[in-house]
């Protein structure tokens, strides 16, 4: 279903007048109300009346996270505290927490892009929707909550921490739908297949992300529930989660460019890349009012389309992400993704979701061990089995990343859940 | 004639084997018989019981990867040259072993835990050439001195 079909199903030129005329008011507002970007536009001795449309972007400055961190907390806000209705904080593993705010305008934005998002995954006011991502001051647990409700969906609030109590509530209350991490959702699923209940569940749909997953998870998931996953995504920085979305045919996520202008630019050089190229993926917000941003350079890689989708949007679409070039390990001089990695592991039948990488460096030469989990359905009685099955999970890892890999075979249920961002990395170097 | 053996993989670290041993110990199921194969990272522990199913069972719920395995188990009178004898009609018929362990020595037969490429064939050549093999019951209750 299409909850806005006139923001969704615009023509190109359409989308690009609306942007220009969009962008225009707001670098004015920005110009006279946000120091920082006041200071650098006169740095780089630009003006607002030099910004006529969205062909002038690129004379705009670019934001980083370290400009969040420098003007912490309140320092990018382009509105007094009292139009503040909402303060949100990244995780950030690392640093100073990344604090966003918004106006009671930008929550109503918010719920409907979250709305849209609910809309084309094909729930409605007849779902109940269990949000079990974190409440908080993480963006995903309210997120997804104002979202649903803004739908019209039973909206219920399980946050993550009690799975046993979320089980017990999708059963009796009849779930049908769930918001949460893909590795929490295989969590779940792992628990209420224990209990001998996966075919007693409602559930239809799950809305994924906080964390990047892969093609073969979705369908392993889908297959283990009996439901279709869509992924979500979206950054706090610029919303929270519904910047962009799956539709029903899953073939890249839809961004809602009515509200924030996609660009995907080379992040050595800074040039833009062209239409299917991966970059790094920038965004400018078109109508945000606390925290409005000029090319927020978000670290994730990927690649647009810009192509009509067959499930009738118009809008541009965002690649299955390459990896964060932050999530990125460098082993032995090679660049490694996890998700390289899990998605070799994924073809393999006989090795269950659940993995780690250990990085190391051992005399001097970095190592690379991935333990995966013997599923109980495959594990063999034979050592020839065994040896052969880490042999071949050994040979599709090298053939995936190039690197020679030790692989450790461990029982099941040692590898750590996780109920929010899946930890698939433990690097032990003292790389810094 | 088919006998479920429990295999058990084991990670090599400290308190996993004895662990193992702890969960048939407490749902009192005897170890007939065992063979541990082992590798640098982990061990594969093949064992008759008394009560496989139950076994496995316990050891699933334990968190451990537990299989029940078809195999048979031959019995051959204990002098030189009987075991040699089995192996070499397997041979002739292209039946290959996986691998074997004792299941029982005392008294003048012994009997033998195969797993063989082809547990069909092999028990038929075994009745076409007069050997006996245990029944699932004698093996799961052989070596069990347990008072009841």
């Amino acid at each position: 279903m299409i909850w806005n079909e006139t923001k969704e199903c615009m023509s190109r030129d359409e989308i690009r007048n609306l942007q220009s005329a969009r962008l225009v008011k707001m670098v004015n507002r920005v110009y006279h109300n946000v120091e920082f970007y006041r200071k650098k536009m006169q740095e780089m001795g630009i003006e607002p009346g030099d910004i006529n449309g969205i062909e002038d972007l690129s004379k705009l400055p670019f934001t980083t996270k370290e400009d969040l961190r420098n003007n912490y907390p309140f320092g990018l806000f382009a509105v007094p505290q009292s139009e503040i209705v909402r303060i949100h904080a990244s995780s950030g593993t690392t640093g100073k927490a990344t604090v966003v705010g918004y106006t009671r305008k930008d929550i109503a934005l918010w719920q409907e892009c979250v709305a849209r998002v609910l809309a084309m995954a094909g729930i409605g006011p007849q779902d109940k929707i269990q949000v079990a991502y974190g409440y908080g001051l993480f963006t995903g647990g309210l997120g997804l909550h104002y979202g649903a409700e803004n739908l019209g969906a039973t909206v219920i609030p399980m946050s993550t921490g009690n799975t046993q109590k979320l089980i017990t509530m999708m059963l009796d209350f009849g779930a049908t739908a769930i918001a949460c991490t893909p590795s929490y959702l295989l969590h779940i699923a792992e628990t209420l297949e224990e209990a001998g209940q996966i075919d007693n569940i409602k559930l239809k749909v799950a809305i994924c992300g906080a964390e990047p997953w892969t093609d073969n998870m979705r369908r392993e998931i889908e297959q283990k529930l009996h439901i279709k996953a869509f992924d979500i995504y979206g950054l706090s920085e610029i919303l929270g989660p519904g910047v962009a979305a799956d539709c029903e045919y899953h073939k890249g996520l839809h961004v809602y460019e009515d509200h924030f202008i996609p660009e995907i630019i080379n992040p050595e050089t800074l040039e833009p890349c062209r239409e299917g190229e991966v970059g790094e993926l920038v965004f400018t917000t078109l109508t945000k009012e606390a925290l409005p941003l000029f090319r927020y350079r978000t670290k994730d890689l990927t690649s647009i389309s810009y192509d009509k989708c067959e499930c009738g949007r118009t809008l541009a679409r965002i690649s299955r992400f390459k990896g964060r070039s932050d999530d990125m390990l460098i082993i032995r001089g090679v660049n490694v993704f996890p998700s390289q990695i899990e998605t070799a592991l994924l073809e393999i039948a006989e090795v269950s979701p659940h993995y780690m990488m250990i990085v190391d460096r051992i005399n001097n030469l970095d190592t690379l061990e991935v333990q995966v989990e013997v599923e109980e359905r495959f594990f063999s009685d034979e050592i020839k089995e065994l040896e052969g099955l880490t042999k071949k999970i050994a040979h599709a890892l090298q053939n995936a990343i190039g690197l020679a890999v030790k692989v450790k075979l461990v029982e099941p249920k040692t590898i750590e859940r996780s109920e929010g961002k899946a930890k698939r990395v433990i690097d032990k170097r003292k790389l810094i | 004639m088919v006998i479920k053996q429990l295999s058990v993989f084991i990670e090599n670290r400290k308190g996993r084997l004895e662990e193992v041993t702890e969960v048939l110990r407490n749902k009192n199921i005897n170890i007939a018989s065992f063979s541990l194969a082992d590798t640098a990272e982990y061990g594969l522990l093949r064992m008759v019981v008394s009560d496989p199913e139950e076994a496995k069972k316990a050891l699933t719920e334990d968190g451990f990867s537990a299989k029940l395995t078809e195999v048979l188990a031959v019995k051959i009178a204990q002098r030189p040259g009987t075991l040699h004898a089995v192996l070499k009609k397997f041979a002739d018929e292209d039946i290959s072993v996986e691998y074997m362990y004792t299941l029982a020595t005392a008294g003048k037969d012994t009997s033998i835990i195969m797993k063989t490429s082809n547990l069909e064939a092999a028990l038929k050549l075994l009745e076409t050439n007069g050997y006996e093999v245990c029944t699932a019951k004698e093996a799961y209750e052989i070596n069990n001195f347990d008072d009841k």
